[in-house]
């Protein structure tokens, strides 16, 4: 497949550094404010390495990657909430043009799922968004090979941010505010934590997820939402004399999303520790299935991307 | 069993006045008319049927359904329920004396002691499905600062979520933040 791919974070350059050994080919690589396209095949190294070194990507303009003859675009921009912009107008245009979209953006996946369904509906390409939920884990694909009215209910946890400091706290009796400190300075955390403690990315995920089992009709304004920053250290050890622990858990059914801070079995499956997410897929016939693994980063990321890429019928 | 049946819908499983509540755990065939079979035992000897659970969809590895029947009794009738049940060939798995069939633990994060501990415990008791069993508190920086508490709680069976609404809405009252169980699924 030819991939246009619009984002050059962590996703967007994993994806365009590993395309060629999953045996695609990158026409266009855009950022913010530049853009490479090469029908040819472009230049990743080459571009990338520009970028790196403070120059433009490319010589093109980010607009131009849409007149490019290609068979995928790969949305990897910042996910936005609300109107989901600028990436739900970035899909809506490639689907207009009848080209398929792989999402790692889950603003349009979380907020406008039904529109993008609609739009799909009247393309002849097609959507996926693995790579929204969970990084490298299969947790759409596999709700999809269960078929979506057979599952019952998702659980888990997809923030590895507030999974490490859950974590830690319980291990180290230490406080929310040293331990963020320090997933900071490991780099597990970002400058500005708050969407991943206050459970806004891990309910964006779950809301995704309704919206699988639902066939829509969820947004991050329907979930329940409780982040963890007011979970104490002494809340930990009460559950630890139990032998339980907390976890940032999120839940979703056809009746809603809840994400929030709960108290599941110490040696359970859903107490993952540090930055590793798990879900757990509720089937109606067949018992509960628990995918594991990890659940950011951009290789990991880039790999469910690839993976929906390979899903794709031609065009 | 009709009077007392009518009474129970509305009243708790109280203990006193002679008759004490059972939870009685079958696995019943899946046919038509068993569970009807079931019931005929438990009225025709005394006793008076408070509630039946049963997950729907929920089916054991021998393909039988698990049901699970709250009911009250004089406690010497107890005895010749179940075996009546065993006679009419009803797989009778656990019979217990045991009003609670489920045990929670919830952790309440907040003023706890400033704001009447012992008034949010008794509004946590006054749900007619719920009892504490044992409460653990921590308070690392004193008694005036926030500190965090697990309440351990026996509920009736099928009734946590109805309890732990009741924990939220002093929660909310009070300005707790609770850090539930997770209920459903094998966590
Ligand atoms: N990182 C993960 O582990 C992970 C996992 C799952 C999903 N995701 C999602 O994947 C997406 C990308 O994540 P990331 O970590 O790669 O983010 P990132 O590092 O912040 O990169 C975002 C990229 O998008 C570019 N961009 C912004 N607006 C654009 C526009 N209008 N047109 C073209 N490019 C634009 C940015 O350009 P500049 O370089 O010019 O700023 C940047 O290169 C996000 O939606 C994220 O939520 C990430």
């Amino acid at each position: 497949m030819r991939l246009a791919i619009l984002g050059a974070g962590a996703v967007g350059r994993s994806v365009a550094d590993l395309a060629g050994e999953y045996g695609h080919e990158v026409v266009a690589l855009a950022d913010s404010s530049h853009a490479t396209v090469d029908e040819s095949g472009v230049a990743v190294a080459d571009a990338l390495g520009s970028k790196d070194a403070g120059d433009a990507l490319g010589s093109h303009d980010p607009e131009d990657v849409f007149e490019a003859d290609y068979d995928v675009l790969v949305e990897a921009t910042p996910t936005t909430l609300g109107d989901a912009e600028p990436g739900f107008s970035h899909v809506e245009r490639a689907l207009e043009d009848d080209r398929h979209v792989v999402l790692a953006n889950k603003g349009p996946v979380a907020e406008r799922y039904e529109e993008l369904r609609a739009l799909e509906a009247d393309s002849a390409g097609s959507i996926r968004f693995e790579a929204t939920v969970g990084g490298a884990i299969p947790v759409c694909s596999t709700i999809e090979d269960c078929t979506p009215q057979s599952v019952t209910a998702v659980r888990g946890v997809l923030n590895g941010t507030a999974n490490f400091i859950l974590t830690r706290m319980a291990a180290e009796g230490l406080d929310y505010e040293h331990v963020l400190a320090e997933a900071q300075d490991l780099g597990v955390a970002e400058a500005d934590p708050t969407f991943d403690v206050d459970g806004t990315d891990a309910a964006l995920k779950f809301v995704i997820l309704a919206n699988v089992l639902s066939e829509g009709g969820f947004s991050l304004e329907d979930a329940e939402v409780t982040g963890i920053q007011n979970v104490p250290g002494s809340a930990l050890d009460l559950a630890a004399e139990d032998g339980r622990t907390i976890r940032l858990i999120g839940e979703a059914t056809r009746e809603g999303v809840r994400v929030g801070p709960r108290l599941v079995p110490e040696n359970g499956a859903l107490a993952v520790t540090g930055t590793r997410n798990i879900v757990q897929i509720e089937t109606k016939n067949a018992g509960s299935l628990h995918n594991s693994g990890r659940g950011a980063g951009g290789p990991e990321t880039a790999t469910a991307v690839l993976s929906d890429v390979g899903r794709l019928p031609s065009l | 069993m009709s009077e007392l049946d009518e009474e129970s819908d509305d009243e708790p499983a109280e203990t006193d006045g002679g008759v004490r509540a059972y939870t009685v755990r079958l696995e019943l065939v899946d046919e038509p008319g068993e569970l009807l079979r079931t019931l005929e035992p438990i009225a025709n000897n005394g006793g008076n049927l408070l509630s039946i659970h049963h997950e729907r969809g929920n089916i054991t590895p021998r393909g039988h359904i698990p049901v699970e029947v709250d009911l009250e009794c004089p406690p010497d009738r107890f005895e010749g329920i179940v075996e009546a049940l065993r006679e009419a060939g009803v797989n009778v798995i656990q019979a217990g004396a045991d009003r609670y069939g489920e045990e929670l633990n919830v952790i309440l994060v907040g003023h706890l002691v400033e704001s009447d501990l012992s008034d949010t415990l008794s509004v946590i008791e006054g749900n007619e499905h719920a009892s504490l069993v044992d409460l653990s508190l921590a308070a690392p920086e004193g008694m005036d600062a926030v500190s965090s508490a697990r309440l351990r709680l026996a509920v009736d069976t099928g009734r946590a979520d109805d309890a732990l609404e009741t924990v939220r809405e002093i929660a909310d009252e009070k300005d707790f933040c609770v850090v539930e169980p997770l209920l459903g699924g094998d966590a």
